[in-house]
């Protein structure tokens, strides 16, 4: 049987004044997995999961949640949804439990207060205005918030950006006891690390295209090579020409910004043919670094920058 | 289904009103502004249009020949100060209020005063009249006087329920409009338009907590002019109260109007001004707006602080009943309604 799709998008386009923010997305995400849109600032990853939180209007293409439309089942959709936006500011005047009061009034059912601050590990600080909370509580918080309506899907705006490592892990914690309920996660953002630990499966949008779909286990495994090694020089200047391309284990390589950074599929043989190969053209070299591949160097490979760049 | 909507649709309400109260109670200037200001507004204009009884005429006489007999004649009158300005002085002390007539001696000896000011045309009339008496002038009779005292009938009697309604405009526009551009500039009223929350209910509860801080300020103003200047209430308390709430909720339905599309305060602020400039200058808060040529008077009395200015004044000084300020009364509930419902469908979430 195959899985039932909780989300869809097809064909969907979305444009502003003079920019093609999604353009021709498809996509889809099944009931009870983790999904995670990745890609830099600017992708279109706000702009997707706003259409398909009902926020905004496709201007073409398709938007399906829970096999309903928007347009048609628009009043009946909401209350099934919990949506956590990135940019919200929650009153700093009231406090904790006020805020969660508030918030749970708007649903018919769901869950109560002390329940709510319990499931977020926020009940020591209930009666603390909202204003006196750290980054990280305030983002439990607001996620408690998108819990209020026991929601099928929670959305998930760039929920740790910001965050120390500390809240970050607290929570993903409250995210993973969601999806071990039965829920379904739509989350983005650009840390990589985040995605592989929470999602089930990864969206690479760039430029508002998908150009990526996977676990992230094989979108690593996609680059066909396991390793990076990344060569950088004194002076910041590599000698010039392709001279990587031969070297053995190299699968691939390019230069930007004085690095030469290569991917490897055999890195006992690359490293010592790289230090001689450097030696013989008279480079000093400044740092030579290896890693093993991530989703990081995967959307490197697909769209030639990393994922802060923006 | 629908016993559940309207469940949660009061359950919202309840929250959304609650939340709001609690907000700007936290708010220690919000509370002095909403509930100090009036009092000490209400202080100084008390104490500049105290009801003046013996105040004297304060008249110049220009050096010049003649101005010995002149002053002589201002001093045997009583109620007259007399300032020396010399004679390079006299714009300037008529302009600034200084003195209110100046009189050049000679013959004939010369008034010189401003004819647009009220208290300098009175100056000039007593002046007259001492002058042309020190000069053998006798009166044709002597007029019996009854000087209008009682409370009820003084100008700070008819200034506080201007002031009243000026306040409710004043605090419902500024409270309710910041409120809501305040919560679309921290991206609130896109996270609230993300959940199922009713959006009548988020613009209902602010309407609704106005209401209850109406109360406060309301009563804060009556009973602040009734034991400082002895203002009394001639109609009930009860129609002033129905009254008072109309006017908060057709100013908290055109607050939610003007906010309803606003991005920044200051965009905000200046809208407000716009709306609430004409009825500060037209809806008779210190002046009777009758004073306005005829052909200005439908404007005039179509605006919601004029009606309600009427109504107020209707009820506190003249005991009229609320079945007889109907229309004032509807027309307060029609500019509520409208906006209202206008700013339900214009308004911007996010």
């Amino acid at each position: 049987m195959p899985p039932e799709v909780a989300l869809a998008c097809r064909a969907v386009v979305k444009r502003y004044a003079d920019v093609v923010a999604v353009d021709g997305l498809d996509l889809q995400v099944f009931r009870g997995e983790c999904f995670g849109l990745l890609g830099p600032n600017g992708a279109g990853k706000t702009t997707t999961i706003e259409m398909l939180e009902g926020l905004l209007t496709p201007d073409a293409g398709e938007v399906e949640v829970l096999g309903q439309r928007w347009a048609d089942a628009g009043a009946a959709l909401r209350p099934r949804l919990g949506i956590q936006l990135q940019e919200t500011q929650l009153a700093d005047k009231l406090s904790v439990r006020e805020t969660l009061r508030l918030f749970r009034s708007f649903y018919p059912s769901g869950r109560s207060v002390p329940e709510l601050l319990a499931l977020v590990g926020l009940e020591s600080k209930a009666e603390a205005w909202v204003g006196k909370l750290s980054g990280g509580q305030r983002q439990r918080l607001s996620v408690a918030c998108a819990l209020a309506g026991s929601p099928d899907v929670l959305f998930l705006d760039e929920p740790t950006t910001g965050l120390d490592p500390q809240s970050r892990l607290q929570l993903w914690d409250v995210l993973r006891r969601f999806k071990d309920g039965g829920g379904t996660i739509v989350l983005t953002t650009h840390y990589m690390d985040e995605a592989a630990t929470l999602c089930d499966r990864i969206g690479v949008v760039d430029r508002g295209k998908l150009i990526a779909l996977g676990t992230p286990e094989a979108l690593v495994q996609s680059l066909g090579t396991a390793h990076v090694v990344e060569v950088s020089f004194e002076g910041g200047t590599p000698p010039a020409g392709e001279w990587f391309t031969t070297l053995p284990g190299v699968v691939e390589g390019r230069v930007a910004d004085g690095v030469v950074t290569l991917g490897s599929s055999a890195i006992h043989e690359t490293i010592p043919a790289v230090l001689a190969a450097l030696a013989a053209a008279g480079a000093a070299v400044q740092e030579l670094r290896t890693h093993s591949a991530t989703l990081e160097d995967v959307f490197v490979a697909l769209t030639g920058r990393h994922l802060r760049d923006g | 289904m629908a016993d559940r909507h309207a469940s949660t649709f009061l359950a919202s309400l309840r929250e959304l009103t609650l939340a709001r109260i609690r907000e700007f109670l936290r708010e220690p200037e919000a509370v002095f502004w909403v509930f100090g200001f009036p009092v000490i507004m209400t202080i100084a204009l008390g104490i500049a249009f105290r009801s003046r009884t013996d105040e004297p005429v304060i008249v110049a006489v220009e050096r010049a020949a003649g101005a010995e007999a002149v002053r002589a004649a201002l001093e045997a009158a009583t109620g007259f100060v007399v300032r020396d300005v010399p004679a390079t002085g006299v714009e300037r002390a008529l302009r600034d209020g200084v003195v209110q007539v100046v009189i050049v001696p000679g013959t004939p000896a010369t008034y010189r005063y401003d004819p647009a000011r009220a208290d300098s045309q009175v100056a000039r009339l007593a002046v007259d009249r001492a002058l042309q008496q020190a000069a053998g002038r006798r009166d044709a009779f002597t007029p019996r006087e009854d000087a209008v005292r009682a409370v009820g009938s003084r100008y700070i009697d008819w200034l506080v329920p201007g002031l009243l309604g000026m306040n409710i405009m004043g605090t419902g526009m500024w409270s309710t409009s910041f409120a809501i551009v305040t919560a679309r500039t921290r991206k609130l009223l896109k996270r609230f338009a993300a959940t199922p929350m009713p959006r009548a209910a988020y613009l209902a509860s602010l309407i609704g907590s106005r209401l209850a801080f109406l109360v406060l300020e309301g009563v804060v103003l009556v009973a602040f002019a009734w034991l400082s200047f002895d203002v009394v209430v001639h109609g009930s308390l009860a129609a002033l109260a129905v009254v008072s709430l109309l006017g908060a909720l057709a100013f908290g339905g055109i607050a939610l109007l003007v906010a309803s599309r606003a991005k920044t305060v200051e965009g905000v602020s200046g809208l407000l001004n716009l709306v609430m400039l004409p009825m500060w200058v037209f809806s008779g808060v210190f002046f009777a707006s009758s004073n306005f040529p005829e052909t200005m008077q439908p404007f005039v009395q179509a605006l919601p602080l004029t009606a309600l200015n009427d109504a107020l004044r209707g009820v506190m000084n003249d005991g009229q009943t609320l079945a007889s300020l109907w229309r004032e009364l509807a027309l307060l509930a029609g500019w509520g309604g409208v906006s209202f419902v206008a700013a339900l469908r214009l308004f911007r979430w996010s």
